[in-house]
């Protein structure tokens, strides 16, 4: 997931659809996210490139929606509803989540599974 | 003044060299300073502590000087001591000092056995007592203790002239040294600043004569001169009061050093002054005087230009013997050739013999004292190392058994080589631990004795009317409490082998000093728990030290990069190595205020 800033990205994504939780007065996801453009991103675990300074997923709680939905932890979040997540803040990142009147969401995330099961396929024939 | 010790305990071996010289050679190691004899009654518990040894432990010591009380941690026995004819016998030093090399644990009792063999074996060793003047507080020979209960009086001096030992030799230089510091004053130091004072109380004349001698020759026909010469009057007045002020500040020093050559600087100038002053004269002979001149206006210009140039003189003087050095071009080395002692100075340009001086000015403060006593390794770990060794072969054609047995001896040795390491490590912990032992009780014990007196303010002697005390002077109160500490700091000095440096009348003047300005027992002890600077240890006498430069150029060169020179007294000498310091680069670099900016690197964990 190397990307050279002001060039478009191209990663193979996978559609994730999240059904909100709602506990209490909150409408919770169950996953933890890291990660954003004012932050160090030297300090992710998950990413392959350490300037990549986009949100990831670090933490799943489990049998919360998102365990349910697919997503995995390390996977890094391109779009949410349609926003972009690749040039957001950390606070950003966490808002376009977490509206209170969306009940769904819909993640584009990227992992390196995917890209490696994709090239797989498409050398095999 | 010479001392010598009644020394004690036999020697063990009945050589031929060893016979009493007159008394006036010590055997004792140490410098003169007088020792004490310590009382009876404190002693008298030691004794029972000091266990036998085998004979063989007497003989020889080298360095221990005063032996080691119970604390001596080295020992220095020899091997089977019947057939050391050529060992100079410091039989008290040693009586302490050789203990075997086995466990300490043993050692007092070895100590028992060997002081009660000694005494019943010794009984024919006789010879003269001789007491110091002044009293060895601190004797080295603890056993004499001993002896007093076991023979009340038999103490044996043992000395040795003939022994190739270098101990003796050194008594004997050292003797020689005493003598001659007690020759007369040598007037040599005193020729050059003479010389120089005649030539500048010459040099000052000079101006006055050359207003003086037309004045009184011919004066009446002389052309007056009004006011430019009166001003030119007061000119010369100032001038002249200029010079007697600066040169009473700048040379009229007293010489703190003889230099074995010609001080290069001053020797020229006192040249150029001389060769001034002779040629002003031989002018003013030849154009004044002769002719007499009779414009005197002309003669006191002349008279001021020389004052004038006498200043100049001065002033160069002042540049090439007092700022010159001051800026520091050589980072100088010096370590003391005995015990490793080293330093390092900064000087500025100076020729060898002025660096010498300056080097040892700073020695007298800057160096912990010289102590031989501490030099030497145990003689156990080196007569092992000796004895290693002494395994070779004589024959070539030996049998397979021989050769096989010197092999194993050769291997047996390299072996017992291996821990004498070991035992180098033992002996430091032991000592270490005995020194911290013996100044802990003699902290504690000084302490006591300070809270035993205190003094009186003024208006505490009417206050108590019935309780009378007796009101003593500080000589007195440091008398009083001295007994108390007293073993306590003579053992510690002892096991520290300082017992040298300091005498029961210097202790005893140093505790009234103490008691006088209110210090406390701390401040009392610093000086017996720190080995000092050599200043702290000198007599004040007018003989000066002599110490001997040792140099490869001659030693009016100037320093430069890798000299090496040393400056040796009798028994150690310092080594002087010359670097040059390095040339710095200095470079600069702006930093704008307000470029200091800051931010929060962050890494937080939102869970949604």
């Amino acid at each position: 997931m190397a990307f050279t800033p002001g060039q478009p990205v191209t990663a193979v994504v996978q559609r994730i659809e999240i059904q909100k939780l709602r506990q209490g007065d909150n409408l919770i996801l169950g996953f933890s996210i890291g990660g954003g453009i004012d932050q160090d991103p030297g300090q992710n675990p998950f990413s392959e490139d350490k300037t990549d300074k986009g949100i990831y997923v670090t933490r799943i709680s489990a049998g919360g929606p998102a365990d349910e939905a697919g997503l995995r932890m390390g996977d890094k979040i391109m779009q949410v509803n349609g926003w972009d997540m690749t040039m957001v803040t950390h606070d950003q990142a966490r808002k376009r989540l977490t509206k209170k009147n969306e009940d769904v969401v819909r993640l584009l995330v990227t992992r390196k599974s995917l890209e490696d099961a994709v090239r797989q396929s498409m050398t095999r024939p | 003044m010479l001392t010598i010790p009644a020394t004690s305990g036999p020697p063990c071996c009945d050589s031929p060299t060893h016979h009493p010289l007159p008394p006036l050679f010590s055997s004792s190691l140490t410098p003169p300073p007088p020792r004490l004899p310590f009382s009876c009654s404190l002693l008298i518990g030691l004794q029972d502590r000091f266990p036998q040894d085998q004979l063989g432990g007497v003989c020889e010591q080298r360095g221990t000087a005063g032996g080691g009380g119970g604390g001596g941690a080295r020992k220095a026995r020899s091997p089977p001591i019947r057939d050391m004819d050529n060992e100079s016998q410091y039989s008290g030093y040693s009586y302490k000092s050789s203990h075997s090399r086995s466990s300490r644990k043993h050692r007092d009792r070895r100590d028992r056995h060997r002081s009660k063999s000694r005494d019943s074996s010794s009984r024919g060793d006789k010879s003269v007592t001789i007491q110091t003047p002044g009293e060895p507080l601190l004797d080295a020979e603890s056993t004499r203790g001993d002896d007093r209960d076991d023979n009340w009086g038999e103490t044996t001096t043992v000395v040795t002239g003939t022994s190739e030992h270098s101990i003796s030799n050194e008594d004997l230089t050292r003797v020689t040294k005493d003598l001659e510091e007690s020759t007369p004053l040598e007037c040599k130091r005193f020729l050059g600043p003479a010389l120089g004072g005649c030539l500048s109380f010459f040099a000052l004349v000079t101006p006055l004569a050359f207003l003086i001698l037309p004045q009184v020759l011919w004066r009446d026909v002389l052309e007056p001169c009004g006011t430019p010469c009166e001003g030119l009057y007061v000119s010369l007045a100032f001038k002249l009061l200029v010079l007697l002020i600066s040169s009473w500040a700048l040379f009229l020093r007293p010489p703190r050093a003889t230099l074995p050559r010609f001080f290069v600087f001053r020797c020229l100038l006192m040249v150029l002054v001389f060769l001034f002053v002779a040629s002003y004269w031989l002018f003013y002979g030849v154009r004044v005087l002769e002719p007499k001149e009779r414009d005197y206006r002309g003669i006191v210009e002349y008279a001021a230009s020389l004052v004038d140039a006498l200043l100049f003189i001065q002033y160069l003087a002042l540049v090439l013997l007092e700022v010159r050095h001051l800026q520091p071009a050589f980072c100088l080395k010096v370590v003391r050739s005995t015990d490793g002692a080293s330093k390092f100075y900064n000087v500025g340009h100076l020729s060898i013999q002025r660096a010498a001086v300056w080097v040892l000015d700073r020695y007298y403060s800057d160096f912990p004292v010289y102590n031989p006593a501490l030099l030497n390794l145990p003689k156990s770990i080196l007569s092992k190392k000796m004895t290693g060794f002494k395994v070779y072969s004589l024959d070539e054609n030996t049998t397979n058994n021989s050769t096989g047995q010197s092999r194993a001896m050769i291997a047996a040795a390299a072996r017992r080589r291996d821990n004498s390491h070991n035992e180098f490590y033992y002996e430091e912990c032991e000592m270490d631990r005995r020194v911290r032992k013996r100044k802990a009780r003699l902290v504690v014990a000084v302490e006591e004795a300070f809270t035993h007196i205190k003094r009186l303010h003024e208006e505490e002697v009417a206050s108590s009317p019935k309780h009378p005390r007796e009101v003593m002077d500080p000589r007195e109160a440091a008398q009083a409490i001295f007994a108390s500490m007293a073993r306590a700091m003579q053992k510690y000095l002892r096991t520290t082998r300082q017992q040298a440096f300091h005498s029961m009348e210097s202790i005893l003047t140093h505790l009234q000093f103490c008691i006088t300005h209110n210090m406390t027992p701390k401040a009392f002890l610093e000086r017996y728990l720190t080995p000092g600077p050599t200043m702290q240890y000198q007599q004040q006498n007018g003989r000066g030290r002599q110490w001997t430069l040792v140099s490869e150029e001659p030693v009016t060169s100037s320093l430069r990069q890798g000299l090496v020179f040393s400056l040796r007294r009798l028994d150690f000498s310092l080594v002087v190595t010359v670097t040059p310091l390095p040339f710095l680069r200095l470079g600069e670099e702006f930093i704008d205020p307000k470029s200091h900016k800051f931010v929060m690197r962050l890494q937080s964990e939102t869970s949604v």
